[in-house]
This record gives structure tokens, sequence and C-alpha cells, in this order.
């Protein structure tokens, strides 16, 4: 369906299911129950784990198709943002002319990045692509201050001129919306001691990112995308059969930085705020860890790790020594104090420490992320049945 | 005139940290093939063994002091280090004010343990695997150690400040025949150039003059060929995995009293020494150190006013620009070998 094989059509529903029932999911516990913490189905989380979605997703076409590593992809994010809050300063606060600017914007500057970048490989071009974003970081955040804000970011204000809309509505900034459609507006359903919230900006976010993760979908299985898979696998080899595949690169290249603009566009979309932290080269780290994570080189990988990590960032951190102390208070005293020392750096503040673990646990024994680790469990339980037929052995030819 | 002069001094000493750092990494790149995304991570350590010594030399008892008085009338409580009483107070005082110094002799063998449990225990595995699982994962454990630096020690910088003879500046100008006053400079920059200098030249000729250096370099340049000739090569670059720690971490106890320690400086030095590495030459030591003191005076002369003035920004921009131009001029860097790195 869609023009895409059995398997994808799966994979695109389900990833339809997953974000159109979010509010649901995300919000397993009743609101006043001791688990309600580990509910993330409020709407600026859900929000941040389709943007990252599509964030990782771009980053993916590049990284995972292509294996060109950068470590610069937040410029991308970070000037789509900077486009989309100029939108809203001069044309109005409708979101499309926003996205659509901080796509363009990211497109045009990924182009120039990328014409660059791409002449060097390897490390060089993880070099060269970090160096970029340094740069844009450090002029944004202060040659630039009268485009990019500073430091103290790029916000809206009652002067903006906005000559398509209202320049202020009862005396406020007016709010960004979708023809008349306000981003923040949540619908609350309350159904016995559980809570759901349905936001509209969570729900534009959503389709957008179902869209993304089908163009992606279309690119893995198109000609274009096994050039790029070619060009990963050996790229010497790909010149020697005569092919330049410097244009390739460069599209692929362009096509995750205008991801990574949607990105910044839609979130500017949900928040008209715009700083140059966003940018900062810890940023770039964020998706690659997000990407690899998940998964790099599948197609629903990325979301997982995006997802992943805005969940354990949002939850994890709010987890303080009152709570673990609560949890294990079960344990003898001794006892219980130990788990919580043991585990109480892992938590609140420091759950960048565990991020850090997990990462590198994932690179060490999982290389191919969340995505290997299901299907290796999958393998246990599946060779269990068909034991005795060789098919998957006969398969592997001996080394 | 002046001006030049001063911006070329000022210029050193962050090229020297710089020069440091790219020679930690490049020494691991050249040796064992690996880019060490967690080099910067050694950097931080090294500069809070300098805290960690302060601390150590700082362990204090309460005695009550009878000769004193607090504002109640009663007797004062006071904080005495336990050195006083070992050594007697004016001893005391002293090691207490030279503890950056000191915290060499304490980084050494805390830096080589480190990076050999680093290279043994992780590194090791990662030989054959891509180049981008190598940055990932060093990526990953630079990411903890910070934290774990941060759990321990907090977010804030801790001030670790230079032994009082070399504090204040030094009137550099004089010597050189101008006026008073015209080219001041502090006592404890020129000890960190003096120093880093000291360290490249004994890193070179520890390369260079030692038997163990030329297995090294023997290794570095054909390593199946000297480990056919029956030498444990793997053992030598464990040791020059270590070696390279050390220096990191050495540049980092001499660099407290210039920048006060926080976790998070070792990943701000890593950013610009990948760029020195790159721009010097992946695998070319003398590369790694020249690009280091190029680009820290390049950085420094785009920090004069007249320059900002003309070009808002460059200061900050410098170094990636220039790095972005030497490598696409001069792709293997100033001085990078043909055949490094080159897939």
């Amino acid at each position: 369906m869609f023009g895409l094989n059995a398997k994808n059509t799966r994979l695109l529903f389900l990833v339809i299911f997953l974000v159109a029932f979010a509010p649901f999911l995300m919000n397993p516990f009743p609101t006043d129950s001791a688990m309600a913490q580990f509910n993330a189905g409020y709407p600026d989380l859900m929000q941040r784990f389709v943007i990252f979605g599509i964030f990782a997703i771009g980053f993916n076409i590049l990284f995972g198709l292509t294996g060109y590593l950068s470590f610069g992809h937040a410029a991308f994010l970070g000037v789509g943002s900077y486009a989309g809050v100029w939108m809203f300063k001069l044309l109005g606060m409708n979101i499309i002319p926003a996205i659509a600017a901080s796509v363009v914007v990211a497109g045009l500057l990924s182009v120039v990045i990328g014409f660059v970048c791409l002449r060097r490989s390897g490390i060089y071009f993880s070099i060269l692509t970090l160096a970029f974003a340094q740069m844009m970081f450090s002029l944004a955040a202060s040659v630039l201050t009268p485009i990019t804000g500073g430091e103290t970011g790029l916000t809206l204000s009652l002067n903006d001129p906005r000559i398509f809309g209202a320049g202020a509505v009862d005396g406020n900034i007016p709010v960004p919306g979708f023809f008349g459609l306000e981003m923040r507006s949540t619908y609350e359903m309350v159904m016995g001691g559980w809570s759901f919230s349905f936001n509209t900006g969570y729900y534009f976010c959503a389709i957008i990112m179902v869209l993304a993760f089908y163009a992606s979908i279309r690119i893995f299985q198109s000609p274009f995308g096994l050039m790029l898979r070619a060009i990963k696998t050996n790229q010497t080899r790909l010149n020697y059969t005569g092919l330049n595949s410097r244009p390739y690169t460069l599209a692929a290249f362009v096509i995750s930085g205008m991801y990574a603009g949607l990105a910044g566009g839609l979130m500017v979309a949900m928040d008209p705020l715009a700083g140059a932290e966003r940018m900062f080269w810890t940023a770039s780290g964020e998706v690659v860890i997000m990407t690899i994570l998940g998964g790099a080189g599948t197609m629903i990988g990325p979301v997982l790790g995006a997802g992943a990590i805005k969940y354990m960032e949002n939850i994890v951190s709010k987890i303080n020594k009152g709570i673990l102390e609560q949890w294990f208070s079960f344990m003898p005293d001794g006892m219980s104090d130990i788990f919580v020392t043991l585990i109480y750096p892992f938590i609140g503040k420091g759950w960048h420490l565990t991020l850090g673990v997990v990462f590198m646990l994932v690179i060490i024994f999982l290389p191919g992320g969340l995505v290997e680790g299901g299907q290796r469990i999958k393998s246990i339980f599946s060779r269990k049945k068909t034991e005795d037929t060789p098919a998957d052995g006969a398969k592997t030819p001996a080394e | 005139m002046e001006a030049i002069v001063l911006q070329l001094l000022s210029g050193l000493d962050g090229g020297s940290a710089y020069a440091l750092i790219a020679l930690g990494l490049t020494l691991i790149f050249g040796t064992l093939g690996v880019v060490n995304f967690a080099h910067g991570a050694l950097f931080m350590i090294g500069a809070f063994c300098t805290v960690t010594l302060q601390r150590i030399l700082t362990l204090s008892h309460t005695v009550i002091d009878d000769t004193q008085k607090d504002f109640l009338g009663n007797p004062l409580k006071v904080q005495v280090p336990y050195i006083q009483d070992w050594v007697g107070e004016s001893a005391a005082a002293s090691i207490i004010d030279w503890s950056v110094p000191l915290a060499i002799l304490f980084a050494i063998p805390v830096m080589l343990l480190i990076g050999i449990i680093m290279e043994r225990g992780l590194i090791k595995h990662f030989y054959k695997r891509p180049h981008a699982d190598q940055i990932l994962v060093t990526f990953g454990l630079a990411i903890v150690l910070q934290e774990i630096i941060k759990y321990f020690f907090g977010a804030n910088p801790i001030p670790a400040p230079a032994p009082d003879a070399f504090k204040g500046s030094f009137d550099f100008g004089v010597l050189l025949g101008f006026d008073p006053n015209v080219i001041i400079y502090p006592y404890w920059r020129l000890v960190y150039f003096a120093f880093a200098a000291i360290i490249i030249a004994g890193v070179f000729a520890f390369l260079q003059f030692t038997t163990f250096g030329m297995v090294v370099r023997a290794g570095m340049a054909d390593r199946e060929t000297v480990g056919l000739l029956g030498i444990d090569i793997d053992k030598r670059f464990t040791m020059m995995f270590g070696l390279a720690a050390v220096v990191a971490g050495l540049a980092g106890v001499m660099y407290t009293p210039i920048n006060s320690p926080n976790y998070h400086m070792g990943m701000d030095f890593l950013v610009i020494s990948f760029v020195v590495v790159v721009v010097g030459g992946m695998g070319s030591l003398p590369g790694a150190v020249l690009a280091g003191f190029v680009l820290g005076i390049l950085q420094s002369f785009a920090s004069m006013r007249e320059v900002i003035e003309f070009l808002p920004g460059i200061n900050q921009v410098v170094i990636y620009l220039a790095a972005i131009v030497i490598l696409l001029t001069r792709p293997r860097g100033l001085l990078g070998k043909r055949g490094v790195m080159e897939d």
C-alpha cells in the first residue's frame, strides 16, 4: 500500500497507531497513583517525542544510510528555529509559513555546509561539521545578536510587525495557530482515575512525523536509498565503477538537514522562542545518541531512540531522593539505604550519567541499538520452534 | 608592535594547552588507531587531581585555641590541617601553597592508571570496530566521566590558585626594550608555557632516544612486522595510551590556576583539540604541536580590538575557519602523511 511493501506498510501502521493513541499509551497509570510520575502523556513531552523523532529520522537518512557521522546537525535545527520565529515576527502567527521557512532556510544552509564538508569523509567529515556547527553557535550567541537575540534567545514581542496577523490580542502576544486552530489548546478527558490530554499541537506534529516517516521509508526503499547504502558499504569501489558519489551524499545531507529544520520549525510552532543553546554541539551529540540507541540504519530505530531519550530526560530526571526512599522502604533499613545510595547518582540531576552508561552499553553490546536487541530476543523465541530446520545456518557461509 | 608581542605571548599559553591535548590525541591515534573522544575528559580529570590533592592537604581537625577568643569570649575553634601536625606550621602552609605543582606528582600515577584501565577495559575491544563506533563509545565514556566528576565535585568551578611566588605579573616589555607596563604577562602563564615545552620535548625525546620509543615508532609504522619480530607491541601501545593520558592530565593539572576547573572544561577543550589534530594532520606528532601553537596564537590575534572592530565575532570562529580553510586546501593537514585515515 502507498507504494510500500507489506513489511514496511505494517511498520507505517504501527507508527500511526502509536502516535495516534500516544495520549492513552503514555498515561497507563491513574493520575493519583504512586506510579503517576511515570506517565509521559502530557502535551509538552509528547510534542518533544515526535519532534525529536523527526530530527532523528532525518539524521538517520544521513548516518544510517551513508555512514557519514555528522556532529553538527543541531545547527540546522537551530537555524530552522530562528527562521520560524522570524516568520512569526514578520508575517503572523500562522505556523505554515514558519515551518516552510525553517525547512527552506535549513535546506539552503545544508547545501552550503554539505558542499564544503562532503569533500572529506570519515573523521574529517565529523570534525568539519562540528567546526561549522560550533562556528554558527558562537556567532549566534555573540555577533548575530540583532538577528538571533544572543544568549537570551529570540522571542516574540508586542511591537513585531506581523503584517498578515494581529499585532496583539487583548494586549497579549498572539499564540501560534493553524488557521485559527491554536497549537496550545488541549482537550482533557477524564476516565475514572485516568486523565488523558489531547493537544492540537501534538497531533499536528504527529501528522507531520507520520508523513516524514513515510518519506523516509520511501527513501530507504528507493534506488537512491540503495545508492546511499552502497556508499556506506564501499565508496571507493563505487567510485571505481565510474560513479560520482558526491551528488548522492550531498542530496542525503540536504534532506537530513531539511528534516532537522522541520523539527526546529515545529519546535517554535509549539513554543515560539529560539535560543543559541539549541545549536550547541551537545545538542548534535544528543541526536547521534538517539539514532544509535534506537538503531542506526533501521527505519523505526531513530523514532524509538528519540522517544527513549526524551522519556529518560523528563521522567528519570524528575525522580528525587524522597521517591527513591519510598520505593525501597519495604526493605530492611540497612538494605534500603544501600540501594538508595547506589541508585541515587543515576537519577534526578544525574540522569546524564544514566544516559552515558546506557549509551556505552548499547554501543558495546548492541551496535544495532534497540532494534537489534528486539530482533535478538525475537530470534531466541523463534529459534526454539525451528531448531531442526537448517535454513538459518545454510544462509551464512563459512568464514 | 607592543600589541603584537602581547598577543603572541597570550596565544602561547592557550596554544600550549591545545598542543598538549592534541599531542596525546595524536599519540593514541598514531599507535592504536583509535579516535579518542574521551581525551578532553582526561584533561578534566587531571585538573580535578589538583582539586583532590588540595582537599587532601587541607583535611583538618578542629582544635580549641585558648589564646584566641571569639566574639562571645569563648575559646576559638580553629581548623588545623592534619599535615600541620606532622610537619609544622610554616612547612604545612608552603605545602598547601604549592599544591598545584605538587599535584603533578599526584596526577602522574593516577592518570597512568586511568589510562591503562581505560585501554585494557574498553578501548581494546574496539580496535576492529569502525571509527564511528570508536568515536561514539569514547563520547559515551566522556559523558560518564564528566558526570561522575560532577557528582563528586559539584557543577561549580573550584578555584585552585597558583603558588604565591607565581602570582602577579611579569613586566615582559622591559626585557625587550619597550616602556614599562606595556607588556605585562602573568607569571603562571609563562610557567605553563615552559612546562608545556618541557613535556612536549620530553615526549619527543622519549620516542626518539629510548629503545622503548624506537619500538613504538616502529610499531606505528608497521605494527604487523614488529609483532612478527616477537615484540609484544600491544603492551607497549597500552603504555603509550597511559602516557597520552598522563600528558593530558598534566596539561589539566597546570591549567587549573588559569581557569578554575569545572566538570565540562574537558569537552570545551576537546572540540578545539580535535580541530587542532586535524589541522596538524592526523597521526603527525610535530603537526599536532605546531597546529596547537599556530591556532592558539591565531585565536589571540583575532581577539585584538582592532581586528574585532574590523570583523566582528572573528575571535569566536577563527579556529574553525582556519580548520575549514586548511582542510579544503591541504586535505592531509599541515604535516599529515599519506595513507593515514584516508579511508
